[in-house]
């Protein structure tokens, strides 16, 4: 592991608004829009260190996946920095306030960041190699043949070579989640992000996804993981932290989090999870 | 009469790439975020859907000329055919647009597309496949509805039966075989655009 840092989060704040918009009968009785604001990320931070693995825990709701999202702009963020690489990704600083960058430079830089998402989210009109070869001919601009033979060795790297030619609709969860993690892994980003990659899988699946991941960590590969898998959570972590209503209230190594837990809600989760822990020092 | 059948071709063909193409920009511009754009995009949607085709034909061919423009019968019935089916078009695009995934999009971002490349590489090619047979099927109605150009002076098949009619009486005859010549053309498009419309159902 070095010291350099691939992602740096720093004292990031995000809210949602939510509008809701009054029915029929709530207009006619002139009731105004409803505004609701949930602060979903209070002042995070967090360093990911090259080679580095990052496992975020935290119940449902906790702000784990718009943490992700925000560090390749699929969200943006009120406050605070996200660097990665050094850069700013979406945003350019002007008299110390975040401005949007053009689309075309956050694209750029978004190759940095392999993503994998829950639901896959596989170009459904592609077949398994057509989805990792898309991106390098539109993104990066290689010729058919070299993206073919790039987009192969990926499938290999996720033990599909024999599943290229089929479209998602004739692939299992598992198999899907393998092709999505070779898509992004083919772009070779910086740092990989998977948010629950096999939260939406039958649990026989889950562990051919488990084995992938552990496998791209062995190779060196930074990664930031959300799951609920604790196990694989205590396996591959380097790093644990913990997340509670927007802000990370417990980080250490998974010995230290899984046999120390300072903090009530980590107690909590390793808890219902079955694993028997001491209680934190109150 | 058979000889009218190529006219009733060329102006289908021609009036469905026009409306191909400016019903998909309709829809990018419903879908856009400029408040203009939406607001025009609009108008012209209500409008063409709102008023009857026959008028919109006779507009383009009657009314058009008293402001100088002059546009021969075929061409205008391209035009007017082209620009109603449009509306109705971007409609079909619209929410077969809107059928596809956030997700797909979001992809598409997280691997380095910029936002216009993901809608076209990704979102649109998706939206066409569902739109198919829809398209398919306004296809077959604007075939159709290429009789309607018979008002504008376009010698296809009704102008052609209704020549004849007026030459030899044999009112019957030649009314039956206009409606079969229609027949002839529509029937194997039809079964065309079902073999489309299965084998896109198949991935998507
Ligand atoms: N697009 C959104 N609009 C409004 N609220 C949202 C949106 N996305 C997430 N939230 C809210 O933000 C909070 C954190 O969500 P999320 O980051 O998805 O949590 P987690 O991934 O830890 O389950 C939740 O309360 C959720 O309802
Ligand atoms: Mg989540």
């Amino acid at each position: 592991m070095s010291d350099e840092v691939i992602v740096s989060v720093r004292d990031v704040h995000k809210t949602f608004t939510v509008t809701k918009t009054p029915g029929m009968v709530g207009r006619l009785r002139g009731t105004r829009k409803e505004v609701n604001r949930i602060e979903v990320l209070k002042g995070v931070d967090l360093d990911v260190h090259k080679g580095q693995t990052v496992v975020i825990l935290g119940s449902s709701g906790s702000g784990k996946s718009t943490l992700l999202r925000c560090m390749n702009k699929l969200e943006t963020i009120d406050s605070g920095r996200i660097l990665v690489n050094g850069h700013m990704v979406g945003y350019e600083e002007r008299g110390g306030k975040l401005v949007d960058e053009k689309a075309s430079v956050t694209a750029q830089k978004r190759t940095d960041l392999g993503m994998v998402f829950q639901q896959f989210n596989l170009f459904l009109n592609k077949t398994a190699l057509g989805n990792v070869m898309a991106p390098l001919q539109d993104v990066k601009k290689m010729s058919r043949p070299d993206a073919e033979q790039h987009a192969l060795e990926n499938l290999r790297r996720v033990g599909l070579l024999d599943r290229k030619d089929n479209y998602p609709s004739k692939l299992s969860g598992g198999q899907k989640q393998r092709v999505a993690i070779a898509r992004a892994l083919a772009m070779d980003p910086s740092v990989m992000l998977f948010d629950e990659p096999t939260s939406a899988l039958d649990p026989e699946l889950v562990e051919e996804v488990l084995a992938v991941i552990k496998a791209i960590a062995a190779q060196g590969t930074t990664m930031v993981i959300v799951t609920h898998e604790m196990q694989f959570a205590r396996d591959i972590a380097d790093i644990i932290v913990v997340m509670d209503q927007g802000v990370i209230v417990e980080k250490g190594t998974p010995n230290e989090v899984f046999f120390k837990p300072k903090h009530a809600k980590t107690y909590a989760l390793l808890k219902r999870s079955g694993l028997a822990v001491e209680p934190p020092a109150a | 009469m058979l000889a009218a059948a190529p006219i009733v071709i060329q102006l289908a063909l021609g009036a469905m790439a026009l409306a191909l193409v400016l019903g998909l920009l309709v829809a990018l511009a419903r879908i856009s975020k400029s408040r203009i754009l939406r607001g025009i995009a609009l108008v012209y949607v209500e409008v063409m859907r709102g008023t009857p085709l026959l008028v919109q034909l006779v507009y383009i061919f009657f009314v058009l000329p008293a402001i100088g423009v002059n546009i021969d019968p075929v061409p205008a019935g391209i035009l007017g055919l082209g620009l109603n089916y449009a509306a109705y078009l971007s409609e079909v695009f619209r929410s077969a647009i809107l059928s596809v995934e956030a997700g797909q999009t979001e992809a598409a971002l997280s691997l380095g597309y910029t936002p216009g490349k993901a809608l076209w590489k990704v979102v649109l090619p998706q939206s066409f496949i569902v739109s198919l047979g829809p398209i398919g099927n306004y296809f077959i109605a604007m075939v159709k509805d290429t009789a309607l150009t018979s008002v504008i002076a376009v010698t296809e098949i009704l102008k052609t039966a209704n020549i004849i009619n007026a030459q030899t009486f044999e009112t019957t005859q030649v009314y039956t075989a206009a409606a079969l010549l229609y027949l002839l053309i529509s029937l194997p498009l039809s079964r065309i655009v079902s073999a489309l419309e299965k084998r896109a159902r198949i991935h998507v």
